[in-house]
This record gives structure tokens, C-alpha cells and sequence, in this order.
């Protein structure tokens, strides 16, 4: 297990960082597998790699750096469990008397992160902690980082994340890939779970503040392990494409002085190609399986607004009909919105605005930025002044980005 | 693991059933029942009598308490349970599923906490007793 040099401690920093990064997720998801105690396999992991920084300086970096945390992590847990057996009332008995797992110490440790992920999206956990235990179970991100992200204080957060593990481990949820009738819907959960961890990063546009930037980074991270572990899976491709193409976008949406800029005015050749390639690979190769679904048709959209890139005017035909099946398999009200919005651009704003009139009636719409804002700008655009400017005002209310209230006021203070 | 399920309905719909509507409505249950065995998860189960039967008991300050009345006045009651054993949630959520109580009403799913039997306390006692030497 030692290898005869010792090594230096900014190597075993390095090592220790280089495992984290690439197997915190699967060395949870193997402890865990059995017991579904996620936190004893997080606390035991992490024991192990406090005792890697200690070992690995005198001893020298071990030859399979994961298998030598997995060895420690398994050991540790063994411990605690002994411990518990005294200290913990009877409800731990039969979780704690399980065998850890012998298989595999030293040869390819199973990747397991796609069974915790299902567990950690399921339908019987709360749907607003299901990213925040993603990122944290299958990535290794602490309560202060996920908190800052998501607007939580990290002890709030970090309570909400011990309650969601408690519940995997004691209403017994399984942490496997569910069987295949069942794996459409409950992938949805698992999609849905990383494009809200995804979203949270976008709407920090500005860049500001690294924690929400890189968690965009984090939820692409999670999508291509899905994508490769469920290769049949074609709206995993589609919401993996959905994201590259936003993400392609992230330096343009800002002037250098941290202005919003819409999409149509945005500077194409600051948008990312090498991030684009990679999204009409995986769109295409999503389409390949025959089967539609949201994240495909999303990105489709996003695909269409590319045309501006190749120096081609928008397809708003296409747009709109991609609308049209979104709406179909959603029922989405925004996406009757973006729908409205699209329509306007191919025939006049006197078409949209009827489009987002037939919107209007789902509550859901009434405090939704976007939709007062498509609103405002589509009123704006018939020449109905007055309703337009208190359209913005409402809109202007409801956004949490200075710099897109910015924006909104702007255009309201253009209709003079 | 066990799993119990709570079966919650308005009761009193039950009574305004026809007598075939009954029939159907106990056959279903025997029926799911007999499926629960063939599978091997049935533990138990009962139907309970209307909480116009029930009593609610407390002892405050040492003295009982006792109340004509459920413990809870909504417009769906506890109706009765069933006791299963299933490898893991995923399995109890979908013999929930086909339950016929989630028809006409709703189930609360809890997994059962295990608590030591006076065989197993008298065990950890000894061997506590024999760790501390």
C-alpha cells in the first residue's frame, strides 16, 4: 500500500485534492450502497482523508490513493458502528450490523453515484432539497457553499440537508437505479434536481460571485455522468445540450461595466464555440434515440437561436413550432410565454400580445418577471404606452437582479 | 424493513354506498389483501370501526383523562392498516400504489422503528456490565 518515497506535502495536498475531486461521489455511494447512511459514509470519508494528510507525508503517497481512502472510510465505519451499537438506541441495530462491502478494495472501485443520485432526487424527498443533497452527496460541497448559492444561511441549509439524509437512511429509500418502468419518470426528478443546481448558477449572470458561477459548472459535471451511465437516456443528452448552450452564452450576457444584455443584442463572437460544438454533438446524438421530450425540445430552441452566430436571421417558424410541442408536453405557462414572445417576431406584436393574453389566465403567471416583462415590451411595441409603462413597473418589482431592473426601467424610460 | 400504511378516507361515504358498491369495495381489499400474501410482505392488518367508536385517553397530573372523540377531527379519518415487509421504501411506495384505499382516499407510508425486545436490553446490559471491566 506505500510506495518508498514520502512524499511532500504540497503533493499529498494535491493527491488528496485531485481523489476528492474525481471520487468523493463514489466512495459515498459505495459506503453508503447498503446502510443508505449517506452522512456516516460523508463523515467516515472525510475522516479518511484527514487521516491521508497525516499518513501520506511519512509513508508516501499510496500506489491507488482511492482504494487506500476506501480501506480507511470502510474501517472507520466499522468503528463508529461499534460505538453506536452502545451509545445509539436500538433503531440503529440493524443498519450498523450490516457487513460493509468487501468487494473491490483494491481493483475498480463500482460507480455507484447514479444510484445515490436517484436517492437523493427522489419523489419522497422535498423538491426544493434535492439539488442542494446532490451537490453535496455526490460532489463533497459543504452547507456554507451550497448556502451561498441558494440564499440560505449554511445552518439553515445544513439542517435541511441532515433531515433529507435521516430520511433516506430511516423511511429506508434505496439507493439504486430504479427498475425500468419506473426510470423515465424518476429520471425527470434526477434531470429536474441538476438544472435547478444549474439554474442557481445562472442567474448570478454577472459572474460575480464564484460559488453560484461554479455550480453551473458542477450541475454540467453531474449531467455527463448521467448521460454516461444511462447512455439509452436521450433527455439526458438534451438537457446536457440545454446547458452547454447556455453556458456558451455566459460572456455576453454582461457588458464589461455588468449591464444585462438581451439575447438578440448580444455580441456573438463572445459566445463560446468550442461549448456549442459540444451541445449539437449531444443534441444530436439525443435526437438519434427517437424519443422527444423537454430538455431536447429546449435545447432544440436554443440550438435555433444560434442562427444569428452563422450570420442568418432567427427561423421564428421553427421557433415557434418547437414552442408549440413544449407547450404541448408541459402545459407550461412559460412556455406559452417564450411562445408569445416567438410569435411576436414572426407575425407583428399584435399577434404576441393575443398569444400572452390566452397565458394570462394561469395564476401562475402573475408573479412571474418574465411574463410582465414579454408583456411590457410586446405593449410597448403596439404603441399602447401607458399600459406598457405599468407592465415594466410590475416587472421591475418582481426581479431579484439590479442589473435586469436596470435594464427594465431603461426600456420604460425610452417610451418618454 | 416494515412498513405500515396508514389508510385515511371520509368515512362516512361508506355509508352512502349502495350494498353491490360495498361488496365491490370489500372485495377489493380481500383481493389486495390475498395479493400481499401471495408475495410474501403481508404482516398484518384491520380495518377499524368508525370514530364515532372512539376514545381518547391521557393522564394529566396522574389523573386519566378520558374523552369521547378521536384524537383528530378532519374530514378524513383513520380507516384502518396495513403492515408490510419489503426490501425498501420503493417497493412499500408501490404496493401503496395499488392499494385500494389509495383510491378513495389517501395513505400515509411510515416505516416501522424497531425497538429492542426484554431479551435483547437484558443482552446489552451484560455486556455492558462486561465491557466496563
Amino acid at each position: 500500500m506505500t510506495s518508498p518515497n514520502p512524499c511532500s506535502g504540497a503533493q499529498v495536498q494535491e493527491a488528496a485534492e485531485a481523489v476528492a475531486r474525481h471520487s468523493y461521489g463514489k466512495l459515498v455511494a459505495f459506503l453508503a450502497a447498503r446502510s443508505g447512511n449517506v452522512a456516516a459514509a460523508e463523515d467516515a470519508l472525510s475522516e479518511a482523508f484527514a487521516a491521508a494528510l497525516e499518513d501520506w507525508p511519512v509513508n508516501g503517497c499510496p500506489a491507488n490513493p482511492e482504494a487506500w481512502l476506501l480501506t480507511v472510510a470502510r474501517r472507520k465505519l466499522i468503528d463508529s458502528a461499534r460505538r453506536r451499537k452502545y451509545e445509539a438506541p436500538a433503531e440503529e441495530f440493524d443498519l450498523t450490523a450490516e457487513p460493509v462491502p468487501e468487494t473491490a478494495a483494491d481493483s475498480e472501485i463500482p460507480d455507484r453515484r447514479l444510484g445515490l443520485m436517484f436517492a437523493c432526487a427522489h419523489p419522497a424527498i422535498d423538491v426544493n432539497i434535492r439539488a442542494p443533497l446532490m451537490l453535496q452527496a455526490v460532489l463533497g460541497l459543504d452547507a456554507a457553499r451550497i448556502g451561498s448559492a441558494f440564499l440560505m444561511s449554511p445552518a439553515a441549509i445544513g439542517q435541511r440537508l441532515v433531515r433529507a439524509k435521516t430520511k433516506i437512511r430511516q423511511a429506508g429509500i434505496p439507493l439504486r437505479i430504479p427498475e425500468r418502468e419506473e426510470l423515465p419518470a424518476r429520471l425527470e426528478t434526477v434531470l429536474d434536481a441538476i438544472y435547478a443546481a444549474f439554474s442557481e448558477g445562472w442567474l448570478d449572470a454577472a459572474g460575480t460571485d464564484a460559488a453560484r458561477r461554479d455550480l453551473a459548472e458542477e450541475a454540467i459535471y453531474l449531467c455527463r455522468l448521467v448521460a454516461r451511465l444511462l447512455p439509452g437516456e436521450p433527455e439526458a443528452l438534451g438537457l446536457l445540450a440545454l446547458m452547454l448552450y447556455a453556458e456558451a452564452r455566459r460572456k455576453a450576457r454582461r457588458s464589461p461595466e455588468g449591464a444585462y444584455i438581451a439575447l438578440a443584442e448580444q455580441d456573438t463572437s463572445l459566445w463560446d464555440g468550442e461549448r456549442i460544438a459540444e451541445a449539437e454533438a449531444a443534441l444530436v446524438s439525443a435526437s438519434g434515440h427517437g424519443i422527444l421530450g423537454r430538455y431536447q425540445l429546449e435545447a432544440a430552441i436554443q440550438s435555433a437561436h444560434l442562427a444569428r452566430r452563422r450570420g442568418r436571421v432567427n427561423n421564428w417558424a421553427a421557433v415557434v413550432q418547437l414552442y408549440d410541442a413544449l407547450l404541448a408536453l408541459t402545459g407550461s405557462p412559460v412556455a406559452g410565454i417564450n411562445r408569445a414572445v416567438a410569435l411576436a417576431e414572426m407575425e407583428g406584436a399584435a399577434a404576441g400580445l393575443a398569444a400572452l393574453n390566452a397565458v394570462a389566465g394561469d395564476p401562475r403567471v402573475l408573479d412571474y418577471q418574465p411574463y410582465w416583462a414579454a408583456r411590457a415590451d410586446l405593449l410597448a411595441r403596439t404603441g399602447s404606452h401607458a399600459e406598457a409603462r405599468s407592465a415594466y413597473e410590475i416587472a421591475i418589482g418582481l426581479e431579484r437582479d439590479p442589473s435586469v431592473r436596470e435594464l427594465l426601467a431603461r426600456r420604460a424610460q425610452q417610451l418618454g | 424493513m416494515q412498513y405500515l400504511f396508514l389508510l385515511y378516507s371520509d368515512e362516512s361515504a361508506w355509508n352512502k354506498m349502495s350494498p353491490e358498491q360495498q361488496q365491490q369495495g370489500i372485495a377489493a381489499y380481500r383481493a389486495y389483501t390475498q395479493a400481499l400474501q401471495a408475495a410474501g410482505v403481508y404482516v398484518g392488518s384491520n380495518r377499524l370501526r368508525p370514530t364515532e367508536t372512539a376514545t381518547t385517553v391521557r393522564t394529566a397530573n396522574g389523573k386519566l383523562q378520558v374523552l369521547d372523540g378521536p384524537f383528530i377531527e378532519s374530514k378524513e379519518e383513520l380507516g384502518g392498516y396495513f403492515l408490510i415487509d419489503v426490501p425498501d421504501l420503493d417497493a412499500a411506495l408501490s404496493w401503496a400504489g395499488k392499494c385500494p384505499g389509495a383510491a378513495h382516499g389517501v395513505i400515509e407510508v411510515r416505516s416501522i422503528w424497531p425497538t429492542m425486545a426484554p431479551a435483547d436490553q437484558q443482552n446489552v446490559a451484560a455486556q455492558e456490565a462486561l465491557a466496563a471491566k
